[in-house]
């Protein structure tokens, strides 16, 4: 796994390296020292005192933060030699691209096989590792597929991570919100005054605030996993199982799909929300949250009707 | 009985917010958000820092999974891969945008709930592949697309990933999100097979298939109605 951090740490270096040698770069000096700190995190986050990669993230959070973080000129080739490379190649291409999620599946279940039979090869998540040699062997594949030099590679890299720009640091600094949440006991005194407000004794209105509840604090936190403890201690157990006995497992599998519906809604939901609209060059940021809206609101509204039905 | 719950903290909420709705940039918010909680909670600097830098190592895998497939992706682009993908789409003759995502999402729920949760996502597959061939049968049915006829396709696309990811892994029973369900009821004191949850999971999965279903192959008609074409 420490391999794959480097590897990804050299990646953002390389960025970071490629951004200072841009001369006509609007914001060279800040956006080269965002990549830099990012790599340099990614490679030494193991051996550093917590306390000195704090200081580096909220550096790199303000660099993003106040917008100094900007791309360099993008350079995918014209269209007429991406036309010229379709037509060369065709669905060759398909190949290395279709190879990511084959290996990475192959390994996924593979591995675990394997430790099954006594053969412990991997260390951590079998899924990542497995995505991480899936990228290898994929990237070697288009290198000869293309005749192109490895060091292309780095450069189409910096071009894709340069696109994603500063929200690439967002996942993380929300999941690490979350953790702070967490620890200030925010979720209490958020359950405290939803229990306060809620009129006692309609097993309806419970039903709502639950479902509506997780979906609000998911859409908050980002995480229907933070908004589910919280919820359902303060709304789902008092009132839905104690008051009305309902039954549990109905009430945590819904709850967390009301979660999932908030998170369709959300730019807390960097990862599934934000990135993608960068990753696609939307020019609305909230795009993908735009046109998630309306299945997230109706399926949300299924969600009280099913609670109803079925607790 | 006394009220022992702190309310403080519940500044970082308000200033997520106050900040989304000032359509602030989001990483300023929520750095500001942590900060902020830190401080109400009466944490010292020191240890906010210091949560700052663990929540970076602990989480960098987040980053890892968006970062380490586009170096094949981009060299892939560069020589013409989305291109393809557009002309192989409209090579079927059958093939529609609405169809398509339709398809996908399919593919992507029951993939998702048999635990294969990788075979999507967004580098790997919506940027280089679903897009472009949405854009491609589109653009076969309606000829050139318009600027926002692409935008919105592009989204749907993104979101049609998302959907089919978040409603099909949960009814699979070794997921990560039914056993925190699983170990934080029986923390409770109240016992639920996993399997059950996973089960009780499948309703709202097919509402799911049939709600954003439907939008994707309401996306056609928009399109030949010429929704996104209108002068604005």
């Amino acid at each position: 796994m420490t391999f794959f951090y480097i590897l990804t740490g050299i990646l953002l270096l390389g960025n970071g390296v490629l951004t200072a040698l841009d001369k006509n770069h609007p914001r060279r000096l800040p956006s080269s020292l965002f990549w830099s700190i990012f790599g340099a995190l990614f490679i030494l986050g193991d051996w550093l005192p917590p306390l000195v990669c704090g200081a580096l993230v909220l550096a790199m959070s303000l660099l993003g933060g106040l917008n100094l973080v900007k791309p360099k000129q993008s350079d995918e080739g014209s269209l007429n030699s991406r036309k010229a490379g379709a037509d060369r190649l065709g669905n060759k291409l398909f190949w290395p691209a279709l190879c990511i999620p084959f290996i990475t599946l192959v390994g996924a279940l593979g591995f675990p096989w394997l430790k099954n039979h006594g053969v412990n090869v991997v260390q951590g998540s079998a899924t990542l590792v497995s995505l991480g040699i899936a990228c290898l062997v994929s990237f070697v594949l288009a290198c000869v597929l293309t005749r192109e030099p490895p060091m292309q590679g780095l450069k189409e890299n910096s071009r894709l991570v340069d696109a994603i720009g500063w929200s690439l640091l967002l996942p993380q600094m929300l999941a690490t919100l979350g953790i702070l949440f967490a620890k200030a006991g925010v979720g209490e005194a958020v359950a405290s005054v939803v229990g306060e407000v809620l009129p006692k004794g309609v097993e309806f209105w419970a039903i709502v605030a639950y479902a509506m509840g997780m979906a609000l604090f998911t859409m908050v936190m980002g995480n229907a996993f933070a908004a589910f403890p919280v919820i359902t201690a303060g709304i789902g157990i008092p009132f839905l199982i104690n008051d009305y006995h309902g039954n549990p497992a109905v009430m945590s599998a819904i709850g967390m799909f009301s979660g999932y519906c908030g998170t369709l809604m959300t730019p807390m939901a960097a990862n599934f929300n934000l990135v993608p609209a960068a990753l696609l060059e939307l020019k609305d940021r909230n795009a993908v949250i735009k046109a998630q809206a309306p299945t997230g609101l109706l399926l949300l509204l299924a969600n009280i009707v099913l609670l109803w039905w079925l607790l | 009985m006394m009220d022992a719950v702190n309310y403080w903290p519940l500044l970082g909420v308000g200033v997520v917010i106050i900040g989304f709705a000032i359509r602030a940039n989001p990483l300023l918010v929520v750095t500001l958000a942590g900060v902020i909680t830190g401080l109400a909670a009466a944490l010292p600097f020191d240890d906010i820092l210091t949560a700052l830098g663990d929540g970076f190592t602990h989480t960098r895998t987040l980053s890892l999974i968006l970062v380490l497939p586009l170096a094949v992706i981009g060299l892939l682009e560069r020589n013409g891969l989305r291109e393809q993908a557009g002309r192989w789409i409209s090579g079927f003759k059958n093939a529609s945008a609405g169809r398509l995502l339709a398809m996908y999402l399919l593919a992507r729920e029951l993939s998702a709930a048999l635990g294969l949760t990788s075979l999507g996502g967004h580098p790997q597959m919506v940027r280089p592949l679903l897009a472009p061939m949405a854009e491609g049968a589109a653009g076969k049915a309606f000829g050139p697309l318009t600027d926002q006829e692409q935008q919105h396709l592009r989204a749907m696309a993104a979101a049609t990933d998302n959907v089919g990811l978040f409603f099909g892994e949960d009814i699979f029973v070794a997921f990560g999100a039914v056993m925190l369900m699983h170990s934080f009821l029986t923390a409770k004191g109240i016992n639920v097979e996993p399997m059950h949850i996973a089960l009780w999971g499948l309703p709202t999965a097919l509402c799911a298939l049939l709600i954003h279903g439907c939008r994707v192959l309401y996306l056609d008609r928009q399109l030949a109605n010429g929704k996104w074409r209108k002068a604005p």
